[in-house]
């Protein structure tokens, strides 16, 4: 029940920037994922919120209250750590209790919560026993169980599935997002799984280098990337780059790849404008580029490299100049090596993209967290 | 494999397979040889003490005590000094538990679990106290004392103990904290704990085996620690200070005795502590 505000945020390890003027606004009940590959900073702004790593600049709010130099014990938080760091010398019910008899609380309310946050994970038959008689999974759900027995107002979450196997991973995302949604609690996810916290999130921090490029909901984070690297990051396969030039043909703006000329939504025209004689990047969605085998005019004309049928679609790598494209395509589009065929870039998928800072070239309306 | 098989084997083959064997065999042999120079006196110690005076004397000794008989230790026993100096011994071997305990434990626990300037070279400066004989130790030492006016005392032994053991008692306590990944201590702070109360809910029953197991090899230190005793100590001597004095005036008895009395403590314990102890010289576990 509070929502959280980092403000300019700060965190130098030595020279090293981990935390790079980061502003952060979670909403009361929100689930935020801090995605971003290792060594982002993503996880040092996680124990700052936790107050394991104090920042060396800028403020955190947890409600209305300044917390950034309170303990982590004042912060009325909770935390599932990735190597879940289950108390070995207590039993899975002293573990899930650890939090509740620390605030003091009486035995009986005690005994309701455990019994209660063990049923929701489904380890109410192993409470007699101890850690280190128990799978990966296991563990996992005494540390979850852990941090929901506080009923703190903040739970934060570091990587919690990364030590579990594929299949787990699964059955625990599922499981963990139904549960978290039912409770009230608002929630910081730290991971580096891009397909966690797409499916996961509310809304998505992207970081990079200590800060966040892209600041959204998962669908837009996916489709609409602020960032080269946004879009580099996150999809499977990553979004496809092209460098394309700007120009004036016949009085419209367009963007031309080698002959090929792609006009890009009349919104963009005036943000475009500023990049006419340079190169752009041309940012595309496997998915969204549409194969054709015969020719057509707004289509380009490209040669067939790889073909990899993956049973719900078809992935075609496919060489542009010196660019490799990823395209997916229905299961029935079928191509040879080296076979021409014809593609067509929908202006409506397209993102448009610095070729120095990175950054998409939005409509001036469009806010863009960056 | 039958031995059917191995002849029917290339030749290339059962050379290696010869060499293998040749190989594991000797480290057996080195192992034995090594355990046999090890047991053997305390063997012989141990059949002596239990035999009587008069067999202790004859030649050649029995391999198997025969009778058995607690003549030898009880003489050790009532001879004089010997009573006091045990007490002395398990005076000051209890001052070194509870000191070296009382250092070691943050002393360990800042090595393991912080980062500051310096650590390396107070690692090495840990070290080094080993480096140094102890001889050249005792000396100074017992000229500061006596200007300190605690000479002769066991005390003072037990400061210059402790000294001695720290180096190992550091080092092993801190690779007993270092066991306890310190996310346990983030977590109990994060439920509710000061730092101190994380360390004392969480760390410290983890890890009071192992502590315990130092302050035991600092216990056995002491107890078997003659040199600086001697030099230290002259009225209240200690049980090894007291044996080495009346060694030479002593007979076969006293000495198979008070050796079998020396022994056992170490033996006991050692056998309690190994696993701490191997913990510290890098086990290879299983």
């Amino acid at each position: 029940m509070a929502r959280i505000l980092i403000e300019n945020a700060v965190k130098k390890f030595g020279d090293f920037v981990a935390v790079d003027n980061v502003n952060l606004e979670i909403e009361d009940q929100e689930f935020v994922v801090l995605l971003g590959p290792s060594g982002c900073g993503k996880t040092t702004l996680l124990r700052a919120v936790a107050g394991l790593g104090m920042l060396d600049d800028g403020r955190i709010l947890i409600g209305e209250r300044d917390v950034t130099y309170l303990p982590p014990r004042d912060r009325d938080i909770s935390m599932v750590f990735q190597s879940y760091a289950i108390f070995p010398h207590m039993k899975v019910y002293d573990n899930i209790a650890f939090g509740l008899r620390m605030q003091k609380a009486p035995k009986k309310i005690i005994e309701e919560r455990v019994a209660e946050v063990a049923e929701l994970l489904h380890i109410e038959t192993m409470l007699d026993r101890y850690p280190s008689q128990m799978s990966g999974g296991q563990r996992q759900r005494i540390a979850v169980a852990r941090a929901l027995a506080v009923e703190s107002k903040v739970l934060l979450m570091d990587e919690p599935l990364s030590n579990l196997d594929a299949l787990l991973r699964l059955e625990m995302r599922a499981e963990l997002k139904t549960l978290l949604a039912r409770l009230a609690t608002t929630t910081i996810y730290v991971t580096h799984d891009q397909i966690e916290a797409l499916s996961m999130g509310d809304r998505i921090a992207v970081m990079k280098n200590g800060r966040i490029l892209q600041y959204d909901h998962p669908t837009r984070v996916y489709d609409r990337p602020a960032h080269h690297f946004v879009g580099g990051f996150i999809g499977n396969p990553p979004m496809n780059f092209l460098p394309a030039l700007v120009e004036k043909h016949e009085g419209k703006l367009t963007a031309r790849i080698g002959t090929f000329r792609i006009t890009p939504e009349a919104m963009l025209n005036s943000a475009l404008q500023a990049y006419e004689g340079k190169q752009v990047i041309m940012g595309i969605r496997a998915e969204n580029m549409e194969a054709l085998s015969i020719p057509a005019d707004d289509a380009l004309e490209v040669e067939v490299m790889v073909l990899e049928p993956l049973g719900a679609q078809n992935l075609l790598t496919i060489h542009v100049g010196q660019e490799t494209l990823k395209v997916s395509t229905h299961p029935d589009f079928t191509a040879k090596m080296g076979q021409k065929i014809w593609l067509r870039f929908p202006s409506s998928k397209i993102r448009w993209m610095d070729k120095d800072s990175g950054r998409a070239i939005v409509p001036d309306l469009e806010k863009v967290m960056a | 494999m039958n031995a059917l098989k191995r002849r029917d084997l290339p030749e290339e083959q059962r050379r290696a397979l010869r060499r293998q064997l040749l190989r594991r065999s000797g480290v057996y042999v080195a192992a034995i040889v090594l355990c046999l120079w090890i047991l053997i006196p305390i063997w012989l110690i141990a059949t002596m003490a239990f035999s009587t005076p008069a067999d202790v004397r004859a030649f050649p000794k029995p391999f198997f005590p025969n009778p058995i008989s607690t003549d030898t230790i009880t003489f050790f026993l009532n001879a004089e000094g010997i009573l006091s100096s045990t007490a002395n011994s398990i005076i000051v071997a209890m001052l070194t538990f509870i000191l070296s305990t009382i250092v070691a434990t943050p002393a360990g626990y800042a090595i393991s679990r912080f980062v500051f300037r310096g650590r390396d070279a107070i690692r090495l400066g840990i070290l080094s106290v080993r480096a140094f004989p102890i001889v050249i130790l005792a000396v100074p030492l017992a000229i500061t004392f006596i200007n300190l006016g605690i000479y002769d005392n066991v005390f003072s032994l037990a400061l210059l103990h402790t000294a001695l053991v720290l180096p190992t008692s550091v080092l092993v306590i801190a690779s007993v904290f270092a066991s306890v990944p310190y996310e346990l201590e983030e977590a109990a702070q994060v439920f509710g704990c000061t730092p101190f109360e994380a360390f004392f809910r969480v760390v410290i029953p983890l890890t009071l085996p192992g502590i315990a197991a130092a302050g035991v090899f600092a216990f056995v230190t002491s107890w078997n620690e003659v040199f600086a005793a001697v030099l230290l100590t002259l009225t209240n001597r200690t049980l090894p200070a007291q044996i080495l004095f009346s060694l030479n005036k002593a007979s076969d008895p006293f000495k198979f005795a008070g050796g079998f009395f020396m022994l056992v403590p170490s033996l006991i314990f050692i056998f309690f502590i190994r696993r701490y102890l191997f913990n510290m010289w890098g086990q290879i576990s299983k």
